[in-house]
């Protein structure tokens, strides 16, 4: 049914319809509205699962890690600070293959303190073993938790998913969203089936101890978890689209993209005002497209590969920075396209919640065009 | 493997007179096989489960050094929605518990958890190589705490753990030692038959970091109950009740004087400055919790 929700509350509708059994999670901004949203929902038996109010989002991964062993689906949400302290839970939580699911309401890390949007937050986490996956609206924000949690359960898989989804710019925006029935989303996403569990009739020793003979093994298993993935997702995207009529096959979806000479790349909700701007520079004849990239991790080279095979300019505009080298996703892009002689510009845009408009959207592709790239793009010089 | 006889299994890789593996088997006499175990990264964690291998009869799990009581959390929060009736019980040293897990437990117990929380307490961190922690007693040498030309060793004594717990409201909290096997048992049996978060600090020697043979382990145990070192009692809502009665409660110096972590407070030339306060520490607990047998 199509209602006009706040993005945070369409997020909680989405984990409502989950039926998680254990929710731990702890405030902070601008993820507040979801957690508070599921406490109400569990206050008023809307939902059937227990709310553990912790002291710490290091407390809040750490019961999810133990409800999950224990055999139930569980799910957790945070950003910024909060994901930061969960840093040594969230390599845990992948390296014991639980398919947690968490929300992520992308914000600035500090210092300096910003409430405001970027992705620094979740791509500083992208090699803990998680699957990532961004939205760009509320109701891709809301799709993706029914497809993460498929995903992430599914035993060709069994990896923690963080569904990503910018701060403010999404958390506390009205949309209206198209949210499916409890019973669409029970036909489409069965009960957990979790594999091995702690259980005093069957028991078993999980997270031991690997010495350097098991340990690499370990890892590998992960990775090909993680290969796997690319291909659940599709899968499990395509089924949603049958099912819901919105397709999310694509772990890239290309806008305009067809004849394009310059590309632009990006991720979240970036990618609607890109369109836009696309709109308004093909009107006058130029040459431009979008990239939009929903999976992270796993990364898909290959589909970022074929869908540039045209274009001889790439910019890629990346709301995070791996300082003292360049934004994340152009450096992985990149790599997906070494060889190709393809030219893939950098361009580090909108961090702290600096605001980024049509116009400069078409500012970074004249300079793509230009051949300039690799800067941050909107400093204020006047204050450096 | 026979589950009825030993949910302990021997064969893991602790040293010989290891008293933390002592007390993993007895707390398991206690619990029974209806159990999960939850540990915290230390020794325990470290000889009892070398991949492929492992010590444990019980489901048991391990994620970090400072989360057990949070994943405890966790899990009994999942049993509880599972209608399911295991105990849940963290085992975890002295480090994961007085110093860096304070946080999770502090949280675990105020929200209520039906968990018990065991500390095996060897007083130091000793899987890294014996730095002090706060449970380290006052003048034990470590590798943190090293006595010198200018320190007598640790210089703080213990913190108050159980009085920490039972200000959180946890209804049962005792210690134990594992040379007292019967009673040790006896309290864990109690502690995860009352319902809530429930303590118990289990005194646990450990040969290789307090300096003695590994076949004297029950008694250096006993040595510290003896001496008035470590007092055995029950508290119940927040009152102490049933403490082990010592009679003719022995000098400390005979608890100090077999263990290398104190050998500096008798060489070169003795230190009654320092045994002293020690055993003033002693006889401040025989008045705190009326030890002495008259
Ligand atoms: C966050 C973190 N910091 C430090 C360590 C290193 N470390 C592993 S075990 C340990 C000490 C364990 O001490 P304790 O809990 O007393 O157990 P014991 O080894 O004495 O049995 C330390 C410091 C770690 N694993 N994780
Ligand atoms: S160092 Fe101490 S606690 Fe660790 S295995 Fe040896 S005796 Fe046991």
């Amino acid at each position: 049914m199509m209602e006009i929700l706040e993005g945070s509350h369409a997020v909680a509708e989405a984990v409502k319809r989950c039926r998680p059994e254990v929710i731990a999670a702890y405030p902070i901004t601008p993820q507040t509205h979801i957690v508070e949203a599921l406490a109400s929902m569990v206050a008023d038996c809307e939902l059937d699962a227990d709310y553990i109010c912790v002291e710490s989002e290091f407390s809040a991964l750490s019961a999810c890690l133990g409800a999950s062993a224990a055999g139930s689906r569980v799910y957790s949400a945070t950003t910024s600070q909060g994901l930061a302290l969960m840093f040594e839970v969230c390599f845990n939580v992948a390296g014991m293959r639980q398919p947690v699911v968490m929300t992520i309401a992308n914000r600035a890390m500090g210092a300096p303190l910003n409430i405001w949007n970027d992705q620094q937050d979740s791509i500083s986490l992208r090699d803990a073993g998680w699957m990532q996956f961004y939205a760009e609206d509320n109701q891709e924000a809301n799709d993706l938790h029914y497809i993460a949690y498929k995903v992430a359960e599914d035993h060709d898989v069994l990896l923690p998913a963080m569904v990503c989804f910018d701060g403010f710019i999404l958390t506390h925006t009205y949309e209206p969203v198209d949210i499916p029935t409890l019973e669409e989303v029970d036909a489409f996403l069965p009960p957990y089936k979790p594999v091995n569990i702690l259980d005093a009739k069957n028991p078993m020793s999980l997270g031991m101890y690997a010495t350097p003979d098991y340990y690499m093994e370990f890892r590998y298993e992960v990775e090909e978890a993680m290969k796997r993935a690319r291909k659940v997702f599709a899968d499990v995207g395509a089924e949603f689209g049958e099912t819901f009529g919105r397709d999310y096959s694509g772990l890239v979806e290309g806008y305009r993209l067809e004849d394009a000479e310059i590309a632009l790349v990006a991720m979240g909700s970036i990618c609607g005002t890109v369109k836009d701007a696309i709109d308004e520079m093909r009107e006058e004849g130029k040459k431009v497209g979008l990239l939009k990239i929903r999976s992270f991790r796993p990364f898909p080279s290959e589909e970022i590969k074929a869908a540039l095979a045209g274009v001889s300019k790439v910019a890629v505009l990346d709301k995070n920075i791996s300082l003292g080298q360049k934004g994340a996703v152009a450096l992985e892009v990149k790599d997906a396209l070494y060889g190709t002689g393809t030219e893939v510009l950098d361009y580090i845009v909108a961090l702290g919640g600096r605001d980024i408009r049509k116009r400069d959207i078409r500012a970074v592709a004249d300079l793509a065009e230009k051949g300039i790239g690799d800067q941050f793009y909107g400093l204020r010089t006047e204050v450096l | 493997m026979d589950r009825e006889s030993e949910l302990f299994q021997c064969g893991h890789r602790a040293c010989g007179g290891c008293g933390p593996a002592l007390a993993a088997k007895l707390i398991l006499k206690g619990t029974g096989p209806n159990t999960i175990v939850v540990a915290s990264t230390g020794c325990m964690e470290v000889f009892s489960t070398p991949y492929p291998e492992t010590a444990w009869g019980v489901p048991w799990i391990h994620s970090l050094f400072e989360n057990a009581a949070a994943v405890a959390s966790g899990i009994e929060s999942s049993l509880k929605k599972q209608g399911r009736d295991e105990h849940v019980v963290c085992i975890c040293g002295d480090g994961a518990t007085f110093d860096i897990g304070v946080l999770c437990i502090s949280g675990a117990f105020e929200r209520g958890h039906d968990i018990t929380y065991i500390c095996y307490d060897n007083e130091a961190y000793m899987n890294t190589g014996i730095q002090r922690s706060g449970a380290t007693p006052y003048d034990a040498n470590t590798t943190t705490s090293p006595a010198g030309k200018c320190s007598t060793g640790n210089k703080r004594p213990k913190k108050d753990m159980p009085a920490i717990l039972a200000a959180h409201g946890a209804s049962y909290v005792a210690t134990a030692s594992m040379a007292y096997p019967n009673d040790l048992i006896r309290k864990v049996q109690r502690a995860v038959n009352t319902p809530g978060p429930n303590y118990i600090q289990v005194h646990a020697p450990c040969c290789t970091g307090w300096g003695f043979d590994g076949s004297q382990t029950m008694k250096i145990g006993r040595l510290a109950v003896e001496t008035g070192l470590w007092v055995n009692f029950e508290m119940i809502d927040g009152e102490v009740e049933h403490v082990r009665k010592v009679a003719n409660r022995k000098p400390v110096e005979e608890y100090l004087e077999v263990q290398k972590r104190f050998r500096h407070l008798f060489r070169p030339k003795k230190n009654e400055e320092e045994i002293a306060k020690i055993q003033a520490i002693a006889d401040h607990n025989a008045g705190a919790f009326a030890v002495d047998r008259n």
